[in-house]
């Protein structure tokens, strides 16, 4: 079986965000990046595909040279191999076009995305890449296991789970279930020394249409001071929640 | 022309997104001249559509479409919104139009923006708002495709209550071959979910057990709200993973989060600061939580939350 893990590179959760160039730009100036979260459950149950199943997992990024980084972080973490698209990820259909043409070049069987990125949040790239491609896809994923062909998944839905059966090819959106928070891994010396022989391949992107143009940023307006209450005044929290939140 | 909404119902009943969106679709419309047309899978009667801008619904009866299944779904909207040549199609941010979204996207050849907060700014070019970096900024963003596809963040754009009437009309696609099928469900039934729900309550360490969940669930009760917790307690196992929200659990974009011994860590943050009104209840001053909140309490919760459930029963008698 021949895994694909879609590697997004973000902002770790508790940076500042902040915009230059008029609004236009996230300022990367002292923010430190991760491997997607949503992504690394994803990295970490292709481990077990490897270990267990004797699958070959490779990761692949879309972006410039400075997320190589997060990618031999993800070699560390025990890929077999990387591949860059050089390209700025401008949208999400962009990403997608990108990642679905490597699929169909590699002839990946499982392509596994993170549910969404904890930048943009578009929770776009995994099930735009399925639609390309045709292939079967299963998002907000917690569970999932392969045994020839077909496969077996459980999706989280809005006020529980389901269990579906599907077959390869197929796209995954996964989340926190499909491993523990307890089954990450860390790097250890060895992998990292590893990851330095491993093969990162820079591929030249395809032509892509940008459908979605991102005009400027915004940040929410300041929030005002929080308003305490005395425990021993519960009448007056309802009093704000009905008359001035008005939520109540 | 006409806007094309996708209108969700649970054995046949809308759901409060359903409204919501249809609500949406009907200012979109305004803008731009035009009408709404909804789509709905196997629901009987669609009259309340017409109360929130409806025009017309599309109304789908298939056995086979009994089970909710994106690709199917994708496939079958797409066909209605070709059918009536729409050139904006919007559909809610529940986890099934998540789902399907992205396949519709790629259907039409229609640019996405997803987790959407208000009306266009600009129908030409069509430019909206939606949030980004989890909340702690919005970008705005413009769609240059000809078909746009819109995904509504819940409780963003809230309900416009129209008095208008729609006309129903069966509509008979192809359906596509169901590549993912559904084999067993495990749905809590009469309950408030996280996704619909204006107000939830959420729970954390601070409560010691799950045995204390009870004032948790008799507070949600009263209130008519979804119960939630932090990631610890879901990590500990008492509560499902299905209630954990945060960062790495289900996004909470209610009108009321109230926080009961819960300390704000930064991912729980990120997952529910979309929130339009936060209430922490905490006997740690120092919690983080109280830098977020609107309105907290420094106390025992074992203590006020009984006592916050009698003063609300009392205040709901009144209503």
């Amino acid at each position: 079986m021949k895994i694909l893990v879609c590697i997004s590179h973000v902002p770790d959760t508790t940076s500042k965000i902040n915009f230059t160039e008029g609004d236009t730009k996230f300022d990367t100036n002292g923010v430190q990046f991760v491997i997607n979260p949503n992504d690394e459950f994803g990295l970490t149950r292709a481990m077990w595909f490897k270990e267990k199943q004797g699958a070959t997992v490779e990761v692949i990024n879309v972006g410039g040279p400075e997320t190589e980084p997060t990618l031999r972080k993800a070699l560390a973490i025990g890929a077999d191999g990387a591949i860059r698209v050089n390209t700025a990820a401008t949208d999400g259909f962009a990403v997608a076009q990108q990642i679905a043409k490597v699929v169909q070049d590699g002839g990946y069987d499982l392509v596994i995305a993170g549910r969404e990125s904890i930048d943009y949040n578009g929770g776009m790239v995994p099930g735009m890449i399925a639609g390309i491609l045709k292939a079967n896809f299963v998002t907000n994923c917690i569970s999932l296991e392969v045994d020839g062909t077909n496969a077996t998944a459980i999706r989280e839905i809005d006020g529980g789970k389901e269990t579906v059966s599907t077959s390869l090819p197929l796209v995954i959106g996964g989340q926190k279930g499909l491993v523990q928070e307890s089954d990450l891994r860390i790097p250890n010396m060895r992998g990292i020394m590893m990851a330095r022989q491993k093969p990162l391949n820079v591929v030249e992107p395809m032509d892509a249409n940008m459908e979605t143009a991102s005009v400027k940023f915004e940040k929410p307006a300041p929030k005002g001071a929080i308003k305490l209450i005395d425990p021993d005044n519960i009448d007056e929290l309802i009093n704000l929640l009905h008359n001035e939140a008005k939520v109540i | 022309m006409s806007v094309l909404v996708y209108t969700e119902s649970d054995k046949g009943t809308f759901k409060k997104t359903a409204l919501e969106v249809a609500s949406y679709a009907k200012t979109v419309a305004d803008q731009m001249g035009t009408t709404v047309t909804a789509i709905t899978f196997n629901a009987e009667d669609t009259s309340i559509l017409g109360n929130y801008g409806v025009d017309k619904v599309l109304k789908i009866n298939n056995a086979q479409l009994e089970a909710f299944n994106a690709n199917a779904y994708a496939d079958v909207i797409a066909q209605a919104a070709k059918k009536e040549g729409s050139k904006v199609v919007v559909v809610s941010s529940s986890a099934d139009s998540k789902y399907l979204a992205p396949l519709l996207a790629i259907d039409l050849d229609a640019g996405f923006a997803s987790n959407v907060v208000e009306a266009p700014s600009s129908t030409s070019p069509f430019t909206v708002k939606r949030t980004a970096f989890t909340n702690k900024a919005f970008n705005m963003t413009a769609i240059n495709t000809d078909v746009k596809l819109v995904a509504v963040s819940n409780n963003s754009f809230g309900l416009k209550e129209n008095s208008g009437s729609a006309t129903a009309e069966d509509f008979s696609p192809s359906i596509p071959e169901l590549g993912v099928k559904v084999e067993s469900v495990d749905k809590v039934t009469g309950q408030v979910t996280i996704a619909d729900a204006e107000i939830v309550v959420s729970g954390g360490r601070g409560l010691k057990g799950p045995e204390n969940w009870g004032m948790i669930e008799e507070l949600a009760s009263v209130l008519g709200a979804a119960t939630a917790c932090s990631k610890p307690v879901s990590d500990l196992g008492w509560r499902p993973h299905s209630e954990h929200v945060g960062q790495t659990g289900k996004p909470v974009a209610a009108n009321l989060y109230i926080a009961i011994g819960i300390s704000g860590a930064i991912q729980h943050l990120a997952g529910i600061n979309a929130s339009k009104v936060k209430v922490v209840i905490n006997t740690d001053p120092e919690a983080p939580f109280f830098k977020a909140a609107d309105y907290g309490i420094v106390g025992d919760a074992f203590v006020v939350v009984p006592k916050l459930i009698e003063k609300l029963k009392a205040f709901k008698a009144q209503q």
